[in-house]
């Protein structure tokens, strides 16, 4: 870690970068927002966005449950049961004939409710408040740590589940046709989407994480034309935001997750104005 | 000309002897307590095109689907190769219905053949070494000048050619249509059944084959199935158009007499 310190010394001869804390927040900052990069292209391609936003307010009932049980980490608690909560929604819409946003509606906000009775149990809600918007400033290395397993567990995934869900995002009676099991695919994206959220939630906020799974890939849509590109700009629009936001926000004292969700916006409306010139 | 009877003589006849065929016995779909269709009883030989068609409703579709084991269904399906051993579970593709794609989706002819093809992510291939390959496959369906296109740029009958391409990899036993080219203009559509048609006779392949498409289907199929919750009538097309049932289904037009002409 202290290598890595130096290192930040001479690469970045900023003020901002002088703090231990920004150090933290900007490491995780080039961990995760890879991750909503990579992660956002499918969410956008499979429609996911809706579920996407209930994944946080399941995240918000397992940090409620994890508070009220007390026996595991917090962290844990809030992994568990997001993972759990994505499994289940995607059980049940794969086999009810209900439509899919009824079904995520039903579950988003029964999580949510749950959640705020839980916690607000006792008049205790506000120390509880500060995973609503976030502070990306409180990482610890504990956490960075955590992040980079999470980072490698991902790629890694991702490399062998991406060719699945881009076939699936086409017609998933074609991809059951070839023998992939929308089922599996699904569950498998869901659960690693779950895991992003609920250790991304403390920093980003439960208000604003949905928009980093949506705002890097709707940009990248819009000025490429294949798949490759499509990750690359996603992934660059995410660094980008990432990264500046963090900046802004320590100079002009801001929120980070939200100043980081506004550059990605402004980044989206701008793709939108080029989307002429580059798609074929 | 020995081949054409041979399929003609084995469209009607009940047992697949001498040939490979696909046999469906006894299949039946219910969606809770709706029954969709039951007891449907079919046998489809290679190196000939058997189209299912019927009123919306009549569980065509469906019945495409539980060949496919998407929909949980009672019956069996059996492969029977030429020698009249069983092979198992014959290889199965698949060319869902025309839909109208997100336009937006950033997803090359390429891409999309890389993700079937390769176990390597799209993201991470070059795709440079299964270039010819691809172009070899798009070949089959006069598609090759389409590679580099977004899926969502192209037109129905061209977008169903390309997905007809992937289905033919690996070069099934089967190959179920899903009435591909409904919503597609003529000229798209005739090039579509051109190049199945085409199939059948170069790769010996069975073909079943949705469509609401009477003109079409008359002109090129070896053998009709009228469905309506269940298998109405089933032989050559001209027994079936001329059957009292099918004119009852459809009100029969007289386009139909004109494409039987063709055939006889």
């Amino acid at each position: 870690m202290e290598g890595i310190y130096s290192l930040m010394d001479i690469l970045l001869p900023f003020q901002w970068a002088s703090h231990t804390f920004m150090r933290n927040a900007f490491l995780a900052v080039l961990l995760v927002t890879p991750l909503f990069g990579i992660l956002s292209t499918m969410v956008v391609s499979n429609r996911m966005a809706f579920f996407s936003d209930s994944l946080g307010h399941g995240a918000f009932t397992g940090i409620a449950i994890g508070a009220l049980l007390g026996i595991f980490s917090p962290m844990a608690s809030l992994v568990a049961f997001s993972v759990l909560f994505a499994l289940f929604i995607t059980y049940i819409k794969s086999k009810s004939s209900v439509s899919t946003d009824t079904i995520i509606g039903v579950f988003s906000s029964t999580a949510i409710a749950l959640g705020l009775m839980l916690m607000s149990r006792g008049g205790s809600f506000n120390k509880f408040s500060s995973y609503l918007i976030g502070d990306l400033l409180s990482i610890t290395q504990e956490d960075l740590a955590a992040l980079l397993l999470v980072f490698l567990a991902v790629l890694v995934l991702w490399a062998l589940l991406f060719n699945r869900l881009l076939v699936l995002s086409v017609n998933a009676a074609f991809a059951s046709s070839r023998g992939i099991s929308s089922l599996l695919a699904e569950s498998v994206f869901a659960a690693i989407l779950a895991v992003v959220v609920a250790i991304s939630i403390q920093w980003v906020g439960i208000l604003i994480i949905n928009s980093l799974l949506v705002l890097p890939a709707a940009g990248a849509r819009n000025i490429t034309n294949d798949v490759k590109h499509y990750h690359l700009v996603s992934v660059l629009i995410a660094l980008v935001s990432g990264i500046s936001g963090l900046i802004l926000a320590y100079y002009f004292n801001m929120a980070a997750g939200a100043t980081i969700v506004v550059i990605a916006s402004a980044i989206f409306f701008l793709t939108l104005l080029l989307k002429p010139y580059f798609v074929r | 000309m020995f081949k054409a009877i041979l399929h003609h003589r084995a469209a009607s006849c009940e047992d697949c002897s001498g040939l490979c065929c696909t046999k469906i016995e006894d299949f039946s779909v219910k969606a809770g307590q709706l029954e969709i269709f039951s007891h449907v009883n079919l046998h489809i030989h290679c190196g000939q095109l058997t189209a299912i068609i019927g009123p919306n409703g009549a569980g065509k579709s469906t019945l495409l689907r539980a060949i496919l084991g998407e929909v949980p269904h009672t019956g069996r399906l059996r492969y029977v190769d030429a020698k009249g051993k069983h092979t198992g579970h014959p290889v199965i593709g698949y060319v869902p219905q025309y839909l109208r794609f997100d336009v937006s989706a950033p997803i090359s002819v390429m891409d999309i053949f890389m993700a079937c093809l390769s176990k390597r992510p799209v993201w991470l291939c070059s795709g440079s070494s299964l270039r010819p390959m691809v172009l070899e496959q798009l070949a089959r369906v006069k598609a090759e000048h389409l590679i580099d296109r977004r899926l969502g740029a192209l037109s129905g009958g061209e977008l169903q050619r390309v997905l007809l391409a992937l289905a033919l990899d690996p070069m099934p036993d089967l190959l179920l249509l899903d009435e591909p080219v409904s919503g597609v203009d003529r000229n798209g559509r005739e090039l579509f059944y051109e190049i199945v048609a085409d199939l059948r006779a170069k790769e010996d392949m069975a073909i079943l084959l949705v469509s609401h498409d009477l003109g079409l289907v008359a002109k090129h199929a070896d053998q009709v199935v009228l469905m309506d919750k269940g298998v109405l009538v089933s032989g050559t097309p001209e027994d079936v158009f001329r059957d009292a049932r099918t004119r009852q289904v459809f009100g029969m037009v007289d386009g139909i007499e004109a494409g039987e002409g063709g055939l006889a």
